[in-house]
């Protein structure tokens, strides 16, 4: 196996490729149903997440997936409301929820963290049990959203012509928001809490400029997310830049591209 | 045609942070039937729709609906996100059972074929009312509801559209349920008329109800479409002179 270590790098590439795969059309549906917020405070809920998972001795990845999920069933009930007060909500939630997580971890000094790596993503930390998690999760939200498109597209649309169609509007706005909140714990490890929203955000944003219908954008989103992942781990690689933020930039030069080529 | 009941509401009450919405509002819709609800704004006309269609919960009252209707539903507004690229036949294939050749059909019916590649944002008020109404005709329905179908509309397509209403109806066999505030120019182009502020205030034959005392409380004295005797006339010192006196 001393090929495996000698290309120390290829989790992180694959796991990244994968995760890019599946935000794309997730990113979309992000984008067009204004969740942002939402998807941001998942991520900042993670850390509280891994602080309680490390008190109770849970597999990391578990136990980050098993908090995503709760809290996004939690504030599930918000996107429902008035749009001011979820806003405001949310924002309470978010930041209170990072700085809960930073104190609590603080305070278990029995475990050393790298908060960095929580925080901005670490190459290095990711290993082929992550690579066979967002594979997992992976084949299974890409297959929820392959199977449920339409439903899902024409809930993004109006959900009250798609309630009178007698489409399950209330079961795809759920699912919608669990498979967020487990991407949302996957995308941790390799970009990071601080940029977990910049990764489903950037790629469709800039996929917008040159889509002219949902499918084509989603696709070019996990086309330009790949892409950014692949340069932000080349760059990281080369000149050991963070790696979170390097696919970040690396996407946002595209976003920067795509307003340059809409222009022309 | 034969007239069966696809509507029966009885004695809908809704109450919402101290407004009576709906007041014990009762209506009937029976097939082949163009009934126009009217009234001023926040009458509750578009929150009894929505409680047909069972989109809002009313505190008392209920809502028999004939096995199986089909409702095409085209809603006042509908607020699109610039960021979801969309075109005409994109969005028309979200309607659920929705098959190309109905689309097809019903572009050509509502003369909207050349915009069919369009992103819906690029439409002007006009073509999206007629992609909305093409979206509720889709599914060959029973009954059509229509929320203030004429919104954001020139003048012209608002009397285009008013007379495709009952061309649509006598094509489709179907009811229509819609809510205007254009009294003069939906009376034409229907039934009955309900005239609505939280109750029912009256209801019947457009040429009744411009007469009825509740409607006149609500609307004023009818202007252009009503047409009386003159008994008298006003002169130009402001003045009122019989009309038969000579000097």
């Amino acid at each position: 196996m001393n090929w495996l270590s000698d290309i120390w790098w290829l989790p992180a590439l694959l796991s990244g490729v994968l995760l890019a795969a599946i935000t794309g059309p997730l990113g979309s549906f992000v984008v067009w149903r204004r969740m942002a917020f939402f998807g941001d405070t998942l991520a900042h809920g993670a850390l509280l997440g891994i602080t309680l998972g490390i008190i109770a001795d849970l597999e990391p990845v578990l136990a980050l997936m098993f908090s995503s999920v709760t809290l996004a069933i939690l504030l599930y009930p918000l996107q429902r409301t008035s749009a001011l007060s979820a806003d405001t909500l949310l924002g309470i939630v978010s930041h209170s929820m990072l700085a809960i997580g930073l104190v609590t971890l603080s305070l278990t000094d029995s475990v050393r963290v790298d908060l960095m790596g929580y925080l901005f993503g670490d190459l290095l930390a990711v290993d082929y049990t992550d690579v066979l998690w967002v594979t997992a999760i992976g084949v299974v939200c890409g297959g929820l959203m392959l199977a449920n498109w339409r439903g899902l597209v024409a809930t993004t649309v109006s959900q009250e012509l798609a309630s009178i169609d007698g489409y399950p509007v209330k079961r795809l706005n759920l699912m919608l928001v669990i498979m967020l909140a487990l991407t949302v714990a996957l995308a941790m490890k390799i970009v990071g809490i601080l940029l977990v929203s910049a990764l489903l955000i950037i790629p469709p944003a800039a996929a917008r400029a040159l889509a002219r219908t949902p499918e084509q954008m989603a696709l070019m989103a996990s086309g330009l997310g790949i892409l950014a992942v692949v340069a932000g781990i080349a760059a990281s690689f080369q000149w050991d830049t963070p790696t979170g933020p390097s696919v970040v930039v690396a996407a946002t030069s595209m976003f920067v591209l795509s307003l340059v080529v809409k222009r022309r | 045609m034969k007239s069966d009941v696809l509507i029966t509401a009885r004695h809908l009450c809704l109450g919402r942070q101290h407004k009576q919405v709906l007041d014990d509002v009762s209506l009937q819709v029976h097939s082949g039937q163009i009934i126009t609800l009217i009234g001023p704004n926040g009458c509750g006309k578009s929150t009894l729709l929505k409680v047909l269609l069972g989109l809002e919960q009313t505190d008392s009252g209920t809502v028999t609906k004939k096995a199986g209707l089909r409702i095409g539903y085209m809603p006042q507004s509908l607020t699109l996100e610039p960021r979801l690229p969309l075109t005409v036949d994109g969005f028309l294939k979200l309607a659920r059972g929705a098959r190309q050749p109905q689309i097809d059909m019903w572009l050509e019916r509502l003369e909207i074929t050349a915009i069919r590649k369009q992103d819906i944002q690029a439409l002007s008020g006009g073509e999206w009312q007629r992609v909305l109404l093409a979206r509720a005709l889709l599914i060959q329905p029973d009954i059509l509801m229509l929320d203030e179908p004429v919104q954001g509309v020139d003048v012209q397509g608002q009397m285009a559209l008013y007379r495709l209403i009952p061309q649509l109806r006598d094509e489709l066999g179907c009811a229509v349920l819609m809510v205007s505030h254009d009294l003069h120019l939906v009376m034409a182009a229907t039934d009955e008329v309900i005239c609505m502020n939280g109750h029912i205030c009256c209801s019947g034959h457009p040429d009744t109800v411009t007469l009825d005392p509740a409607y006149q409380r609500l609307f004023g004295q009818p202007l252009a479409h009503y047409t009386h005797h003159h008994d008298h006339q006003h002169c130009l010192d402001g003045h009122i002179e019989p009309a038969q006196h000579t000097e």
